[in-house]
């Protein structure tokens, strides 16, 4: 696999992070030697070998359809940046 | 006589014969942490007040006959964990102003167990190093030598530990962050099964792989801080519903034959954890330890383990793929940096994120983000995900031939600060003989078994099967009752 500059100001985007022009040239240059350690898996043979997500492969319990935590929004809500009416502010959206 | 400096079964025996105060202990480790660690720089937050007022209500109940089993013991946690009413930084700008509305699981249990939470540890960057210099607070450094790294991701609550600011101290392992830095700065570093302790309130780093543990001395003390936090916690799924063994009791057991106190064991050798890129040292304090678990008893039985070159390419896949998802979280809305400027919500959360997140982080969130990306997935994070099973199936196979299997921790000791910080493959490679366990899911211990020529620590990796915690501190303890190594302590 071959990493260009235009992947790695492709795949910033798609992770909503600011890469600045000088930032992207050290940042391929280092991404494009994780790649290449990476791309030594390709040589293994996994056909037929079913994927493992999870080490111990348990079972997600059940438990009841029951109302479990209190409320505490303002406690929450004191670590935001900026909130209003027990809502959290952000930029406008829509004009 | 009154020893502030004692390992945690030493404390607790001092306690429970009220040779010594809790609010004496808390205050000892308090002074000691005030006169050294302005050079370790091993924590990033001190709660003096709240840890005498822990004492205090500890030496309270103490006098009313209701002390639990670690009561008024002095211990930090890594600052990845959350403690209400604290910083909880991840050693990161981005939550360098957080402050936790409530306690992880394994704080809450080691509360109620007794502990004293003297404060919060450093560490790299949301767990992601394996050297502790990518801490928004600034490098650790090691007991041993300032010069040295004191390994990561848990180098602070490592670093603690060894230079005896606190008895014992948490830590998480993803990809051997409690083992290698428990190696690097001759200390016991136990990581657990996964699912055996619970990663509520365990600010996620890689949701298959982060695992909480503990540092300390000794792997008796190890012993007695599992015994407190593991067991099941309805609000982690992953956390296993299985009882928990009685720990203190398996290391107490007496030895049918005292002189031969590990007869019966199998220890497993992989070739490959003895082979090319171990450092001659390394390997030779690792034989010697070998050859006293068989003067102990022990019999060495070869075993394969073909795959290990392939873990570190398979856990730079899918650590950072986990990562990316959930740092996600971060975005400057709900808690963490917000940008002074932007353009829109979009440029919010770009820039917070820019902002907020340091460079080996940003990295791994970008190399996850292109492994799940469209017309990769496949290639990536499948295959890795099925190279993981190659794996786990390779340490079944091999625990039907043996009850441990040993190795060094790390390839060498510790390097100096600066050394490999330009380097992530590098620095990734430090990991090779951790990854392993983490992506199996097994336990494993690392514990001090000598030191180089110029003084630097090495340690011993034990692996166990699944949920063989009492096992592998078991044998730990053994080879502790027959060496000194885990007596050393650093000069300060």
């Amino acid at each position: 696999m071959t990493l260009s500059l235009a992947d790695v100001a492709r795949i910033a985007d798609l992770a909503r992070l600011d890469v600045t022009a000088e930032e992207a040239a050290d940042v391929h240059g280092k991404l494009a030697a994780i790649f290449g350690l990476i791309d030594q898996l390709a040589a293994v043979d996994t056909t037929g070998v079913a994927p493992l997500a999870h080490p111990l492969e348990c079972f997600a319990p059940l438990r009841e359809d029951a109302v479990s935590e209190r409320d505490e929004r303002e406690l929450f809500q004191s670590a935001a940046p900026a909130v209003e009416d027990g809502l959290y502010l952000v930029p406008r959206v829509v004009e | 006589m009154a020893d502030p400096l004692a390992t945690v079964a030493g404390l607790a025996a001092q306690l429970a014969a009220r040779a010594i105060s809790s609010v004496e202990a808390t205050r000892a480790a308090l002074d000691r942490i005030a006169a050294l660690d302005h050079s370790l720089n091993s924590f990033v937050t001190v709660d003096g007040d709240g840890a005498l007022a822990a004492a205090g209500a500890a030496d309270d109940a103490r006098a009313k006959g209701e002390a639990g089993p670690l009561a008024g013991i002095p211990i930090a946690h890594k600052d990845v964990l959350m403690t209400a009413g604290l910083p909880t930084t991840c050693g990161s700008r981005m939550l360098a102003n957080f402050v936790a509305p409530y306690d992880a699981h394994v704080v809450g249990r080691l509360k109620r167990a007794g502990t004293v939470l003297v404060g919060k540890t450093n560490m790299d960057e949301f767990a992601m190093g394996s050297s502790n210099e990518n801490s928004h607070f600034g490098p650790v450094r090691n007991p041993w030598n300032p010069a040295l790294v004191p390994g990561g991701s848990s180098g602070g609550s490592a670093a603690a530990v060894a230079a005896r600011l606190v008895p014992a101290a948490t830590g998480t392992d993803t990809g051997g962050s409690i083992r290698q830095p428990a190696s690097y700065t001759g200390i016991t570093g136990l990581k657990p099964t996964y699912g055996r302790c619970s990663r509520y309130g365990l600010v996620a780093f890689a949701s298959s792989l982060d695992t909480p543990g503990v540092f300390a001395r000794t792997a008796e003390d190890c012993a007695l801080l599992l015994a407190a936090m593991a067991g099941r916690d309805a609000r982690d799924s992953t956390s296993m519903d299985r009882p928990v063994d009685d720990y203190a009791g398996a290391l107490a057991k007496p030895a049918d034959d005292p002189a031969r106190p590990l007869a019966g064991l199998r220890v497993g050798l992989p070739a490959e954890f003895l082979g090319e890129g171990v450092d001659a040292e390394v390997a030779r304090a690792v034989e010697a330890a070998i050859a006293e678990l068989r003067r102990l008893g022990a019999t060495t039985v070869p075993v394969a383990l073909p795959r290990i070159g392939l873990c570190v390419p398979v856990y730079y896949v899918i650590a950072p793929a986990e990562a990316s998802s959930n740092l996600s979280r971060f975005d400057g809305v709900r808690y963490g940096h917000r940008a002074a400027e932007y353009r829109d919500l979009a440029d919010m959360y770009r820039r917070s994120r820019a902002e907020g997140f340091g460079p080996e982080v940003k990295r791994r969130i970008l190399v996850g983000t292109y492994v799940l990306s469209h017309g990769y997935y496949d290639a990536y994070y499948l295959k890795a995900q099925q190279v993981r099973r190659l794996v786990a199936d390779d340490f079944r196979a091999a625990f039907a031939q043996c009850d441990v299997i040993a190795g060094p921790t790390a390839p060498t000791a510790a390097f100096p600060i600066g050394a490999q910080a330009d380097d992530p493959v590098q620095m990734y490679l430090n990991d090779i003989f951790t990854i392993p366990a983490n992506l199996a899911g097994i336990p494993a211990v690392s514990i001090p078994c000598g030191f180089t020529g110029d003084g630097r620590p090495i340690g011993l990796q034990l692996h166990g099967p699944a949920f063989a915690e009492a096992r592998l501190l078991a044998v730990a303890h053994r080879f502790q009752q027959a060496t000194d190594w885990h007596e050393r302590a650093p000069a300060l």
